[in-house]
């Protein structure tokens, strides 16, 4: 089944008549994701790609059918765009603009809360590569030939951090089933314990690659979560080991700024957790390697 | 992006928060001018840098007379002012902030932070301030009150009380620290704030509470709608190296080795240097160009780079989603010829057009080390440093 998404998952592009947006739209079609259409406010009745274009998502979710969003609009009106999703039933978002304020994705995640659970729309990103499901259909940036179709799922804040382990268990013949980039800001849609429940969930799913990063809580968090609630096994790789604290790495989030933020602090973190934490990385595909065939012996 | 103190307060003290009176002075002769200008017994001198530590690292002096104030601010002036904050070079001063001295019977300390865990606004207090809150949560850890903020609410009136009299303060001192707490939120909220920090807050033998200094950080994501916040940037606070490439769309931070990095995407390039330092090697820099990057951005990170002189070797490894391999390789080409490159450079490509990236570097004829996979490039790299005459 994988996560998230399918080639049966109704896609729209927020932003698909732009640039970018019509480009990747473009490549995700080729690559059989079934996009239904795209919203720009003010090109309504248009079409790009041969999809219809829709004023608001309201009107897609109506006309279409629209499921699934990918968001391809400017960090000014991002928080915006994903707030209109919520509202209008999509269930999963997954928003790839860089530059969101810190404030606006407070008051997306406030605004989230009013919805009931089983109405609630799932955020991924923003500042991330997408989700793919190798051979079924992708939303975002990633480029889709680099995976290969299995039964591992890869969760990572850094979207090319993310390429090199899925290249790495291509080349040892190890798929994937899904692949999420949650994105580097420090406020996120989805943090890694959401994701890794999706992956423990998932029939289609067998053992879980996890990418972290210094700062934020979040590693910690998925750390705990592992241990006390998974079956399915997991393998970690934190970058920034070779980081000095208080500088700030590219990613808005990336920087040691409290206890147990640091590379090392959550190696250990993992480490105590039982999870098997790869030693650099350019060994994650042979430490997934390594924990599926001790699987399988066991 | 940091503001200096004096224009915190400023800022603080346009919503409410009590400051003392003070000038910025921009000579020493400007400085013992505003001395005058205040009045008073004595002055506290501060040196206006982008850092904490001041204090010890004599930035900061109480004054007795005018005189003693334009003596010192002329030792200021110009100085490269090196603190446990900054790097080994300091930061300049340019800016000297006169102040009349406040007298103190008790130092609080409070900070308004993003909270990573709840994802909403956090305030910090204790009260036993005057220390950087690193040593106050080593030191007296007990000592620390926290608070998170509902953004659908703000802070509330009972809750900003609350922790007032957690704090021991009482009487009159309750309804100013109220004031206080809430203005430093509306700030924090209004002007799209990542830190607020006001340490001291000091209470006075009078019995009033006074920001003795205060610091502000700003979201860089928000300041297309913070006009006024941007205009307070202040370069000559900033590693040159770093704004330049910043303004070039490079994401760039200085380091101390010699292995010279031009990569994509954070998370990678923190990889990387993660493995030059496994193979033996030490990094130079963290480089990130981005998503997209033109052959002409790449050029630009080869300059970014080569500005450090103790580079030795250049380490270009992209993974190529959103970026395309042919472009980057258009960029190590180009940047060979321009920039007339004359040490060791170790290009590995992977992802998007690969193989069009690839048959540039190989038919470039220039002498490139290519490289397949991460540990194979970084051991490279490690290898084709030059050896340092012993």
């Amino acid at each position: 089944m994988a996560i998230l998404i399918t080639e049966k998952t109704r896609v729209i592009v927020q932003g698909m008549s732009g640039r970018i947006g019509s480009f990747h739209a473009a490549d995700m079609i080729k690559h059989g994701t079934h996009v239904v259409g795209g919203v720009t406010p003010g090109k309504g009745g248009e079409s790009v790609l041969d999809r219809p274009l829709f004023n608001t998502v309201r009107e897609a979710v109506e006309q279409v059918g629209a499921e699934a969003s990918l968001i391809f609009v400017p960090p000014p009106f991002a928080a915006d765009a994903i707030m209109e999703a919520a509202d209008a039933g999509i269930r999963t978002a997954v928003c790839v603009t860089d530059g969101i304020p810190s404030q606006d994705m407070m008051r997306v995640k406030r605004f989230l809360r009013r919805y009931p659970a089983e109405r609630k729309m799932r955020v991924i990103g923003p500042n991330c590569a997408g989700i793919i499901s190798p051979g079924k259909g992708f939303m975002g940036i990633m480029p889709p030939h680099i995976y290969m179709p299995g039964r591992i799922g890869i969760v990572g804040r850094s979207g090319t951090l993310g390429y090199e382990a899925a290249a790495q268990m291509k080349a040892l013949g190890i798929g994937v089933s899904t692949s999420v980039g949650i994105g580097g800001d420090p406020i996120n849609g989805s943090s890694f314990r959401d994701i890794l429940e999706l992956f423990e969930a998932d029939s289609e799913t067998d053992a879980v690659m996890m990418i972290g990063e210094i700062g934020g809580p979040q590693e910690a968090e998925a750390a705990a979560y592992a241990r006390d609630h998974m079956k399915k096994p997991v393998v970690a790789y934190i970058a920034g080991l070779s980081a000095p604290k208080g500088r700030k790495m590219g990613h808005a989030g990336a920087i040691v700024s409290a206890f147990g933020e640091s590379a090392q602090e959550k190696v250990d973190i993992l480490t105590a957790a039982g999870i098997t934490v790869a030693p650099n990385p350019s060994s994650m595909g042979e430490t997934m390697a390594m924990v599926l065939a001790q699987r399988k012996a066991a | 992006m940091d503001i200096h103190e004096y224009q915190a307060k400023e800022i603080l003290a346009r919503f409410g928060v009590p400051v003392p009176r003070g000038g910025l002075a921009y000579s020493p002769e400007q400085a013992g001018y505003r001395a005058r200008e205040l009045g008073g017994k004595a002055w506290v001198v501060k040196a206006q840098i982008h850092s904490g530590g001041r204090g010890a690292a004599g930035g900061v002096k109480l004054c007795k007379t005018p005189e003693e104030v334009q003596a010192f601010a002329g030792t200021l002036f110009g100085k490269q002012l090196v603190t446990k904050q900054t790097d080994a070079n300091g930061k300049g001063v340019y800016r000297v902030w006169v102040e009349g001295a406040s007298d103190i019977a008790q130092e609080l300390y409070l900070g308004f932070v993003l909270d990573r865990k709840s994802e909403r606004i956090m305030i910090v207090a204790s009260a036993h301030g005057g220390m950087e809150i690193e040593d106050l949560a080593d030191k007296d850890p007990d000592s620390l009150r926290r608070m998170i903020i509902d953004p659908a609410t703000g802070l509330s009136e009972f809750q900003a009380r609350e922790l007032a009299f957690q704090l021991g303060l009482r009487g009159g001192q309750v309804a100013q620290m109220v004031t206080t707490l809430r203005a430093c939120y509306r700030a924090y909220r209004d002007l799209d704030a990542v830190m607020v920090e006001i340490n001291p807050l000091v209470v006075t033998h009078s019995g009033d509470l006074v920001a003795l200094d205060a610091k502000m950080s700003f979201d860089t994501n928000a300041l297309f709608r913070q006009p006024q916040v941007a205009e307070l940037r202040d370069r000559s606070q900033e590693d040159p190296r770093e704004s330049t490439a910043g303004d070039h769309g490079l994401s760039y931070v200085g380091l101390e080795g010699d292995i010279g990095c031009i990569i994509n995407g954070a998370g990678l390039a923190m990889a990387t240097m993660d493995m030059i330092k496994l193979a033996g090697g030490e990094p130079a820099n963290f480089l990130d160009i981005g998503g997209g990057a033109s052959p002409e951005r790449v050029v630009r990170a080869f300059r970014t780079v080569l500005a450090d002189g103790n580079v030795s070797v250049i380490l270009v490894n992209i993974f190529a989603g959103i970026n395309r391999c042919d472009w980057v390789a258009q960029g190590v080409v180009q940047a060979y010829k321009e920039v007339g490159l004359t040490i060791p450079v170790v290009v590995r490509l992977a992802g998007t057009n690969v193989e069009e990236g690839k048959a540039i570097i190989d038919g470039s004829g220039l002498p490139l080390i290519s490289a397949d996979s991460l540990a194979e490039a970084a051991a490279a790299a490690v290898a084709a440093r030059p050896r340092k005459a012993a």
